[in-house]
């Protein structure tokens, strides 16, 4: 059983298997309904919240994906990420996720610390510029030191029924990545039915993605509760076909402590307790960490925090 | 094999997710007040019991008396049910608009408590607070916002008939959801006019009496509803009472058929919501994971103590190891415990006779050979609690696959193709509901047909809303709740259509001739004119004595070769468009003409009725097989505004093959009164014409096998009605009987009638000429609604 195959064992590229796409079937109202049950009755409540919102906070690719960027704005968001939370010390958050532009600069900022640098590639967010050049611009993230590459699919090939194409540039992408971890953003948005998000989650994984994304948050519709449920469920169908852990990471528009509950909720019923930790599971997100903040010290003291006595990232 | 998780406690301890755990998230009881005894809820008052007996209400989770609630004996039953009879005469006048203003002001309050409301349920029952807090108190809501709005246009609920209250109902209802029972049972009523003697279940009765607080603060006239509390001695008193009109019951297929045979003949109204062992087909290309957690709702949701669980999974073969691993890991996860706790999923067994119960099935049910799947669970000690269980390996012999368990415990079969999964899921002698899982649209429909349920969900389980008709076919009862339907069950009606007096086709008078070719009618027995099995006959004379033919004198074996060929024929008549059905009553009209003057004098010659009488039988039975011709592609269903993401519909279906039992006279117009609206609509049928006076059926037998009727469709046996009634309605193929007769004959009938919960129609029109034995409310009789869920949205 899939259970023996070492928990370390990395997503290798599969073969592109048609007829497993073919076969998934969800149902939305299905989907719907399950997201509604599960943020009404797995709601944790204080030690355990605060135990809850704490892993949350360690989850986090603490992000800036802005045209402003400069050098000093990604080392104080480097700082945030190694101290997200003042009054805990021994949190830090997954990694920060930046513009190849930034990746030497967030290496030096988090030298000898566990937090990873994060780049987005392939001309994100929206991948259209010839494949050599996002091979090309891939190999130069690695190679400045980017521990994770976040890649776009090629929506306009997938919405147009071109599957191996959108599975060989993935699979291109992952042998770029050398020993780089990928996330493939399937940008959710914008594939339409709920159905292809799972199609689209099963290509990536084929092609050999160690995690599956999302949004990237650039566009009106991002991460949601019930396209992360058939992401989740996508995983665990691949997991149980493969043996490989595929992680998952929603990105964009969560800002909310208690949003990030029902996500760790969702992964618990879904994949279960082994995903429950920054191997598998992240939050591609900025300001959540504030309000996080925020709800711990209401835990804590029974008071209301404001955003002013928490340190900007 | 698959690792089994240990139970939380012992999970803590390993794996690197330990800190995941929810921890316990109590809901607040502060704002609850229970008191420590009730009363009964009479004349809007609160009344001790005349006998001064109260009896213990107990809460699940721990065993521990709740309150103490008085125990109404035949005294207090008189005085509720003479409260609701005076209470009748001012409710049943004052405006629909009135009425409707009450019921919406019951809704509301409703809302308002709802907090309050579900704590006591959860208390008193034992069902998880997410339940009560997120389906059973909203829903009870629901239901009394619905049927305010019918209140002030209960003309338009029916078009073509005018209705009017019944009087004074008596309302039974179980534990498994006291108060939504209550909102179902008690909502049509008062919108329809009528007032209400109501019993809960003897284990949970604090929320339909708080339900009474709120009915009597909002202002609803004093004697309207009535709460008497007790058990089923209690119930037994309404269900005998002679001032009740009506009786809606829901609860175990026992009890139904025991309130069945009490109240045969009596001619009370009777609508029963009974069990069920609801099927669930997983097809190869169903969405599983949605099917899998639609599973744990069907089966696991209120501990499995529904009526419509789906306590029967049908999985196709090919997917079946899968889907059961996956059903296993969801399993798991299902949290037991406080259900006061709003993380916990499955809260107590409401009695411990239920849980000694459920142990017994599941006993059973390994001893007969299932492998047995239980989920490691921990919980407190002292309250009833049991553990989700699976079934495998189970066999359609097996008593768990047959017998409703009102548990969490679920028989899991496999099948290999279509059919087989509709065979598998129509071998029941229930027919609550159904659930379907595929993505296959055109599949789904045609699986949705062919189960015969009450209710089909297509890719979901358990859904439920006051707009959507709820109730059983076979011995799941019958009746509806929810929708318009919902409302029939509470009304008497009028047809308003006219029927003509006279023909414009001009029948000849004929004359009687003083001798003709000897002629020996025959019976009609799947398509074909035969003798009686046992080749005896009886004669008929004319009222003067004289002889006038022998007719076949049919004996059971002819009612069993009858009801084999109208199984063998209704299939395919159902099936068959209701255009052709259409043309072929039609054509049988026609047929039936070209005879009418011979028609004519037949009636005279065997009743000695004048000329202008026989005519006008013979014409009116002509347009009326005409008006059902016309009928055969008109009466349908509604599609049901419920939620955005189903779309959902009730329409109605044929009920399969029914026993008519003709009266004497008129013998023609009766007979055709009730044979065309109940082939119209797709059902076969045995008919049992005038014993007296058969020989006008022996000239419609010529003309159903001259016509294009298929064989089987219509069945005529002749003989004494006093001896092939019972066997029709002993007989377990046959799902309806209406019955012409005396009276004691028809209290024998409907006694015999639960041998299958068969429905019955005993009472006949006062005058068969009239427009009340002609319309739609005829095509209404015949038919049984179906209500399917489709899920909508991608």
């Amino acid at each position: 059983m899939p259970e023996t195959i070492a928990k370390t064992r990395r997503n290798p590229i599969h073969r592109l298997d048609l007829d497993v796409l073919r076969r998934l079937q969800m149902d939305a109202t299905g989907v719907y309904d399950r997201v509604s049950k599960i943020t009404k009755t797995r709601n944790p409540k204080k030690e355990n919240q605060r135990n809850w919102l704490l892993h949350a906070a360690s989850m986090i690719d603490l992000t800036t994906l802005e045209g402003i960027d400069t050098p000093h704005r990604v080392r104080r968001l480097c700082q945030k990420a190694l101290r997200p939370l003042i009054d805990e010390p021994e949190i830090q958050v997954a990694a920060v996720c930046v513009y190849g532009n930034f990746v030497s600069e967030a290496k030096r900022a988090l030298e000898g610390s566990a937090v990873k640098v994060a780049a987005v590639s392939t001309a994100f967010p929206h991948g259209q510029i010839p494949l050599p050049l996002k091979i090309q611009e891939t190999k130069a993230l690695v190679s400045s030191g980017a521990d994770e590459i976040d890649m776009v699919i090629n929506r306009g090939a997938f919405l147009r029924g071109d599957y191996s194409r959108v599975y060989d540039e993935i699979a291109l992408i992952r042998e770029a990545c050398g020993e780089a971890h990928l996330k493939v953003i399937l940008e959710t948005g914008e594939l339409g039915e709920l159905q292809n998000v799972w199609t689209a989650s099963e290509i990536a994984m084929q092609a050999g993605a160690d995690f599956i994304k999302t949004s990237t948050g650039k566009i009106g519709v991002s991460a949601t509760l019930p396209v992360s449920l058939v992401m989740l469920n996508a995983i665990e169908d691949f997991y149980l076909r493969t043996g490989c852990r595929i992680g998952h990471k929603p990105a964009g528009g969560i800002r909310q402590a208690k949003e990030a509950l029902h996500w760790l909720a969702l992964v618990k019923e879904t994949v279960g307790d082994d995903w429950l930790t920054p191997d598998l599971f992240r939050f591609g997100a900025s300001s959540l960490l504030d309000d996080i903040a925020r709800q711990l010290h209401h835990l804590k003291t029974g008071q209301y925090e404001s955003y002013d006595y928490i340190p900007k990232g | 094999m698959i690792k089994q998780m240990k139970a939380p406690s012992a999970r803590k301890k390993q794996g690197h997710a330990a800190w995941a755990d929810y921890g316990p998230a109590p809901e607040s009881i502060s704002h609850v007040k229970i008191k420590p005894r009730y009363e009964l809820f009479i004349g809007g008052e609160w009344v001790s019991p005349a006998s001064g007996k109260y009896f213990d209400s107990i809460n699940p989770a721990n065993g521990r008396v709740l309150a103490k609630v008085a125990e109404a004996g035949p005294k207090d039953v008189d005085l509720a049910v003479a409260s609701a009879k005076e209470a009748f005469k001012t409710w049943s006048q004052t405006s629909g608009e009135e009425r409707a203003r009450l019921v919406y002001a019951i809704a509301r309050v409703i809302l308002e408590r709802a907090r309050e409301l579900a704590v006591i349920e959860t208390l008193d029952n034992g069902k998880p607070i997410r339940e009560t807090r997120d389906i059973d108190i909203p829903l009870a809501a629901r239901h009394f916002f619905y049927y305010a709005g019918w209140a002030d246009k209960l003309d338009e609920a029916f078009p073509g008939m005018k209705v009017s209250p019944l009087g004074v109902v008596g309302q039974i209802i179980p534990w498994n959801f006291p108060l939504l029972m209550a909102a179902w049972k008690i909502a049509p009523a008062l919108a329809a006019g009528n007032t209400v003697v109501l019993k809960p279940a003897e284990t949970t009765s604090l929320s339909v009496l708080h339900l009474a607080e709120i009915i009597q603060e909002v202002g609803v006239p004093k004697g309207v509803v009535n709460i008497v509390t007790g058990f089923g001695e209690t119930g037994k008193m309404i269900v005998e009472h002679p001032g009740v009109s009506k009786i809606a019951f829901t609860g175990s297929t026992e009890v139904g058929k025991l309130i069945r045979k009490m109240t045969a003949g009596s001619g009370k109204k009777l609508s029963l919501e009974l069990g069920g062992k609801s099927p669930t087909i997983v097809f190869e290309d169903a969405p599983l994971y949605e099917a899998v957690e639609g599973i744990i709702d069907g089966i696991f949701f209120n501990q499995g103590q529904v009526c419509c669980a789906g306590s029967r999974l049908l999985l196709q073969e090919n997917i079946a190891p899968k889907f059961i691993r996956l059903l296993k890991d969801r399993m798991r996860k299902i949290r037991i415990g406080d259900p006061l706790d709003k993380n916990v999923d499955m809260g107590a067994i409401n009695s411990k006779r239920q849980l000694e119960m459920i142990e017994r099935y599941v006993q059973i049910g390994e001893k007969e050979g299932a492998l047995k799947y239980q989920t490691p669970f921990v919980c407190p000690k002292d309250g009833f609690f049991f553990p989700p269980t699976l079934f495998t390996e189970v066999e359609t012999s097996q008593t768990i696959a047959r017998e409703e368990i009102f548990g969490p415990v679920l028989a899991a079969m496999t099948f290999r193709t279509k059919e087989e999964a509709i065979d598998l899921a129509n071998n029941t002698f229930y027919g609550l509901a159904a659930s379907v899982w595929t993505k296959d649209v055109a599949k789904m429909i045609e699986v949705a047909r062919a189960i015969k349920a009450g209710t089909v969900w297509g890719n979901g389980a358990n859904k439920f809303d006051a707009a959507a008709e709820f109730g059983g076919f076979k011995e799941s009862g019958f009746g509806r709740e929810g929708g318009p339907q919902g409302l029939w069950e509470y009304v008497h009606f009028e047809e308003l259509g006219t029927v003509p007096n006279s023909s414009s086709t001009e029948i000849e008078l004929g004359t009687v001739p003083n001798s003709r070719i000897w002629k020996t009618p025959k019976m009609l027995i799947g398509g074909k004119q035969v003798r009686s099995e046992s080749g005896r006959y009886y004669k008929v004379l004319s009222p003067d004595g004289k002889f006038l033919a022998d007719v076949p004198l049919g004996s059971r074996k002819d009612i069993r070769d009858a009801v084999e060929a109208a199984l063998k024929a209704q299939v395919s008549w159902a099936k068959s468009t209701a255009y052709l059905r259409g043309q072929i009553l039609y054509r049988t009209a026609e047929i039936l003409q070209s005879r009418s003057s011979e028609l004519v004098q037949v009636l005279r010659e065997q009743t000695g009725c004048d000329g202008a009488s026989a005519q006008k039988e013979v014409s009116l039975s002509l347009n009326r097989i005409l008006y059902y011709a016309g009928w055969t592609d008109k009466y349908t269903g509604n599609v049901n505004p419920v939620t955005q993401t189903d779309f959902n519909i009730t329409y109605p279906e044929p009920m399969g093959v029914l026993g008519l039992v003709s009266p004497e006279l008129p013998s023609l117009l009766a007979l055709v009164s009730k044979i065309f609206p109940a082939i119209a609509s797709g059902n076969a049928v045995i008919a049992v014409p005038s014993e007296k006076h058969p020989l006008a059926a022996a000239i419609l037998i010529e003309v159903l096998d001259a016509s294009d009727m298929p064989a089987g469709v219509v069945n005529l046996v002749t003989g004494k009605s006093e001896e092939l009634s019972p066997i029709l309605a002993e007989h377990r193929a046959v799902a309806g009987l209406d019955f012409s007769g005396p009276q004691e004959l028809a209290k024998k009938i409907e006694e015999l009638s639960i041998s299958n919960m068969k429905r019955t129609w005993v009472h006949d029109p006062a005058d068969w000429t009239s427009s009340q034995a002609q319309g739609r409310s005829w095509m209404r009789r015949y038919l049984e609604f179906k209500t399917v869920w489709m899920t909508a949205l991608s």
